[in-house]
């Protein structure tokens, strides 16, 4: 029964076997079908879709970010460069990913808490999860060594190659130069979408000076290259490429060696420098003092490091030739004496008599001239040109007085005062020239007869910067033909024209008087810096100046010994050569070094012979005595033994002639033997 | 004497022929199927060199383990299957103490408890009882009547439901889900009453909320929920299945090349020398190489399904018909959860993905196939 039974069960579970089998094979085949067409639609039907998404995944456009143009001075010497800077990048999409890739960076290399600060604020701000994020500039060798060996552990961790601005001179050209920095989250808001797009492999932006004002031709065209990445957005490779354009090269004006004889000249003194070019405007120097090293902005300052700049009691970042604001003092008496002649108010030989005391009409203050002080007395009997060269006071008082303030203040627009010199660096201040109207606008005051008198002197309301005195000394250089002062003398190769930006004309003896009076301060026996004309090689014209820095007292006599160094006043000169043919107009502005004729006409002078003799001065190294250049020693020493062999020769020459004179006079039988004698010998 | 030298030749040259014969016979080898299998292994290295960036060792540590695999088919290959049935309940029981033992003393690794040390030797416990299960249940089976009364069914489900808690633990979703097919295979192929399976349908229809609630881990319902939108966390849990339907899609009809694979090549496709594997081989090689590696597979399983339909026992056909069953399982899990129309749950594609053990318990398997599918030389050729 159970056999039987087992007999037929085997049939009947084999087909029922067979049965399930093929329900599920059928079941098998369902299955595939759906893959199949699942496989088919993402492959065929929805390829395109995924095709693009996978180049999408692999591909990226970067931006090659073009080189910046270079900054040469006049001789080619450079004044800013690009060099490589390694900087330390992390991609990281993964939050706890990252923070450990940072712990680990912390025990290699050295990352301050501001380092992490940037960090962590970039990381929020970038545009795409797999962009790199800088953590660390400035990577040394030793670091980036480091970094290598331990690169398997360092996973999304990059060095980068990054070329940056360099400033090979540094505090030389701070403020005329200036300096690139990190583009700010600021100056990203506020570019137009052209900017960003030309940006947009650049980190770097012009900030302040010749950087800043040519940022656009400096930059250059930005490139841009497809590159495969992979996962972690490591570039494997360049797929094509359209290379950046380099920004144009500048030449500047600049002389670098006039620049460091400006520098050296000072002496390690607070001032300011210019010097212009008076045939085109041409800024040849242009120095504030003490500068600072531009090279540290490049990657961004550090707090410490700007602290102690803004801090310094120096204030090294003050740009003081394009933003010191002082009264100009007597410098600005020839333009008054000028505007006086031009006026008609007073004539080349009009001479008034000086008691060293000037009153105005109905008024018992009394004006003292500065003479006053040291010798008891006035100047005497002066004219136009001896009122310059002597820089006296009360004739000018007398013409300011006279003249009125009204054909003061519309007369200085002619050499540049109270207006924006339009120099092509930006920040600049123009100054004050005041006027009636402007009295009344900005401090709701009358006009005052007292007012005049003491502009007409420079003093007062008057301020002026060292580079609009520079362009008044160039004007008077140049008899009324007003440049408009330029560093840049070739963009790429085009060549940057001068600017005259006024003609300013009149009877050519008033220039002559002026000049005349300006040359009597250098080479006149009375002139105020005739010292400084020692040994001079060329003729040269100056003026001297004092700017107030604190107000003296109605009876108080100024003391120095009493005030403290900072309150002593700015010395001042001014000073163009040679006067026949000028080349070079000079500003100099020494703070608190009280004398203008004793401390700052040396440094225009030095600036002088610099540019016309070649006696170029080396930062740090000793500062010869007026004349004493080792060129011009040489070259002295050279005249002196021309002159001696000259001499000599003449000498020689002499006696032959005697000679030959006696001879041909003592025989004439022998006349043809001692004719062919001298051929022997 | 030349009539019996004749003789005494015959029986020689007769023994010689039959020796021959007999050795041929011997050698339980399914020769179509081993030709499937090297096919197999040889389009596996070459996906995988592309797969793994190139890179020789691996592929060469791959290699090993299939020798060791070939080896390991060999060797079960010849096991009488009635020795293989008395042996199942051993097989069972070493299995279910060997999970007990990773769960307790196994090693830690990438967040699961799956692997069990001994000496130099590591390995995955769960994968021996891949085969274990079915051979257990279809010996247990095969013991009465066919279809199973409804207490052997409730037996039946307790050894399917203990190992697969014990892997659901480690925890190991992928593993739990083929050794549980594995049972559930024998089950069906036993004749289990279509009512059963409507009822066991309806109940697990109803469990998928309390299990979704209580029994699923975290990452697991991620999955799910990442395999339903993966959009929702691309960066997340959504990266990998994007990342391989883009890979899958943008091979189109042909693929872009061996060694071509940007997605693998440039590391967006994660695991692509493992459970994903099968994106870069349809990224490289397109629907055409998808279609040809499906065909393979499918001659694999039908192959399967014949040795088990000629099998002569009951044991042999339910256990031929569940590895084969299993092995389909396999590769339609595997390609369902990579172009993401199955939950990404770990199961390898089979001889493809990367592996060690895994590799070793396949091949095993078809061991069993091959033991069956030769079962009847045994019976033609008495054992001496």
């Amino acid at each position: 029964m159970q056999e039987s039974q087992q007999f037929k069960d085997h049939q009947r579970e084999a087909k029922l076997f067979r049965s399930r089998v093929v329900v599920m094979a059928v079941f098998m085949l369902l299955l595939v079908s759906v893959l199949v067409y699942r496989y088919y639609d993402l492959q065929i039907v929805n390829y395109e879709e995924y095709a693009t998404q996978s180049d999408r995944n692999r591909v990226h456009v970067q931006p090659v970010p073009p080189t910046r143009g270079l900054i040469f001075d006049r001789n080619g010497e450079l004044l800013a460069d690009n060099k490589a800077s390694f900087t330390l990048s992390v991609v990281s999409a993964d939050a706890t990913e990252l923070n450990n890739t940072v712990e680990l960076l912390k025990g290699l290399i050295e990352i301050s808490p501001s380092d992490l600060g940037k960090f962590y604020k970039a990381q929020k701000q970038r545009r795409h999860k797999l962009d790199p994020v800088p953590l660390r500039y400035r990577l040394t060798e030793e670091e980036i060594a480091r970094l290598a060996v331990n690169q398997h552990l360092l996973e999304g961790v990059e060095v980068n190659a990054e070329l940056v601005r360099n400033y090979p001179h540094k505090d030389m050209f701070a403020h005329v130069i200036g300096y690139t920095g990190r583009i700010s989250e600021k100056e990203m808001n506020g570019f137009t979408p052209e900017q960003s797009q030309r940006y947009s492999g650049t980190h770097a932006i012009g900030k302040i000076g010749i950087e800043a004002s040519y940022e656009d031709v400096l930059l250059g065209e930005v490139g841009s290259q497809n590159v495969e990445t992979n996962a972690r957005g490591r570039v494997m490779r360049v797929l094509d490429r359209i290379d950046s354009k380099q920004g144009s090269d500048l030449r500047l004006h600049l002389d670098a060696r006039m620049q460091e004889t400006a520098v050296a000249s000072m002496r390690g003194r607070r001032g300011a420098v210019v010097a212009i070019d008076v045939k085109t405007g041409g800024v040849l120097a242009a120095v504030s003092y003490p500068g600072f090293d531009p090279n540290l902005f490049v990657t961004g300052i550090g707090y410490r490091d700007y602290k102690n700049l803004n801090e310094d009691i120096d204030t090294p970042l003050f740009n003081r030739f394009l933003q010191a604001q002082y009264p100009p003092g007597s410098t600005i008496k020839p333009v008054i004496g000028l505007a006086g002649l031009h006026t008609g108010f007073t004539d080349v030989s009009r001479a008034i008599s000086d008691r060293g005391v000037f009153t105005l009409p109905g008024s018992s203050r009394l004006y003292r001239d500065w003479v006053l002080a040291r010798t008891g007395g006035g100047h005497g009997r002066v004219d136009l040109k001896a009122a310059i060269s002597q820089s006296c006071d009360t004739y000018f008082w007398d013409l300011g007085n006279r003249m009125g303030i009204d054909n003061i203040s519309s007369f200085g627009s002619h050499f540049g005062l109270g207006n924006l010199t339009g120099i092509d660096i930006p920040s600049e201040r123009k100054g004050l020239w005041p006027s009636r109207e402007w009295k009344r606008a900005a401090r709701r005051e009358a006009w005052y007869p007292g007012d005049t008198v003491n502009v007409s002197i420079g003093q007062g309301m008057v301020l002026t910067t060292p580079l609009q005195l520079a362009v008044m000394t160039t004007t008077i250089a140049n008899r009324g033909i007003r440049y408009r002062p330029q560093f840049i003398q070739k963009i790429g190769d085009q060549v940057h024209e001068p600017i005259i930006d006024e003609i300013f004309e009149t009877k050519p003896e008033y220039w002559d008087a002026i000049i005349e009076g300006m040359e009597e301060v250098m080479h006149g026996a009375r002139g105020t810096a005739r010292r400084v004309s020692e040994r001079a090689e060329y003729r040269m014209a100056g003026k001297s100046g004092t700017a107030q820095v604190v107000a003296i007292a109605q009876n108080a006599k100024y003391n120095s010994a009493l005030l403290k160094e900072r309150h002593r006043d700015h010395a001042l000169f001014v000073a163009f050569a040679p006067v026949e043919a000028p080349q070079i107009a000079v500003a100099v502005m020494l703070e608190n070094a009280e004398g203008g004729s004793s401390q700052a006409a040396p440094v225009a002078r030095a600036m002088m012979d610099a540019h016309i003799l070649g006696y170029y001065l080396k930062a740090n190294e000793f500062v010869p005595p007026l004349g004493f250049h080792h060129a011009a020693i040489i070259k002295r020493a050279n005249n002196y033994i021309a002159e001696r062999k000259a001499a000599r020769e003449a000498k020689e020459a002499e006696l032959a002639a005697k000679a030959a004179a006696q001879a041909a006079s003592s025989s004439s039988s022998m006349a043809s033997e001692a004719a062919s004698e001298p051929t022997h010998e | 004497m030349s009539k019996q030298d004749f003789l005494r030749r015959m029986p020689e040259a007769g023994s010689a022929f039959s020796r021959r014969a007999r050795l041929a016979e011997r050698l339980h080898i399914d020769f179509f199927l081993l030709l499937l299998l090297l096919l197999l292994t040889l389009i596996g290295l070459t996906v995988l060199y592309s797969a793994s960036g190139h890179n020789l060792p691996s592929v060469e540590k791959q290699g090993t383990f299939f020798i060791i695999a070939y080896v390991t088919m060999f060797i079960v290959a010849q096991i009488p299957v009635e020795f293989m049935r008395r042996m199942a309940p051993f097989a069972y029981v070493g299995g279910v103490l060997l999970l007990l033992a990773v769960t307790i003393f196994g090693d830690i690794s990438m967040g699961a408890q799956r692997w069990l040390q001994i000496g130099s030797f590591r390995f995955q416990p769960s994968e021996i009882m891949k085969l274990a299960m079915p051979i257990t249940v279809a010996a247990y089976l095969s013991r009465g009547f066919l279809p199973p009364r409804f207490t052997q069914i409730i037996v039946v489900l307790g050894l399917i439901g203990l190992p697969t808690a014990l892997i659901i633990e480690q925890p190991d979703l992928g593993t739990s889900i083929l050794v549980a097919t594995s049972g559930i295979m024998v089950l069906f192929f036993s004749g289990l009453l279509w009512r059963y399976i409507a009822a066991a349908v309806v109940v697990f229809g109803a469990s998928l909320w309390p299990i979704w609630h209580f029994m699923l881990h975290d990452y697991q319902r991620q999955r799910v929920l990442t395999m339903l939108d993966p959009t929702q966390d691309p960066l997340g849990t959504g990266w990998n299945i994007i990342q391989s339907k883009t890979a899958i899609g943008s091979g189109g009809l042909s693929g872009k090349g061996w060694m071509e694979g940007t997605q693998s090549r440039l590391d967006f496709l994660p695991e692509g020398h493992t459970d994903f594997i099968i994106a870069v081989m349809s990224e490289e090689f397109g629907l055409l190489g998808v279609i040809m590696l499906l065909i393979i597979y499918a001659m694999v399983i039908t192959r399967g399904l014949m040795i088990a339909v000629n099998s002569q026992s009951s044991f042999g056909r339910l256990l031929a018909a569940a590895v084969s069953s299993t092995f389909f399982v396999y590769v339609f899990v595997n390609m369902g959860m990579v172009s993401g129309i199955v939950p990404v749950v770990g199961v390898p594609l089979p001889l493809i993905s990367q592996g060690g053990t895994a590799i070793v318990a396949l091949f095993a398997g078809f061991g069993l196939l091959m033991a069956i599918a030769t079962e009847k030389k045994r019976v033609m050729t008495p054992q001496a």
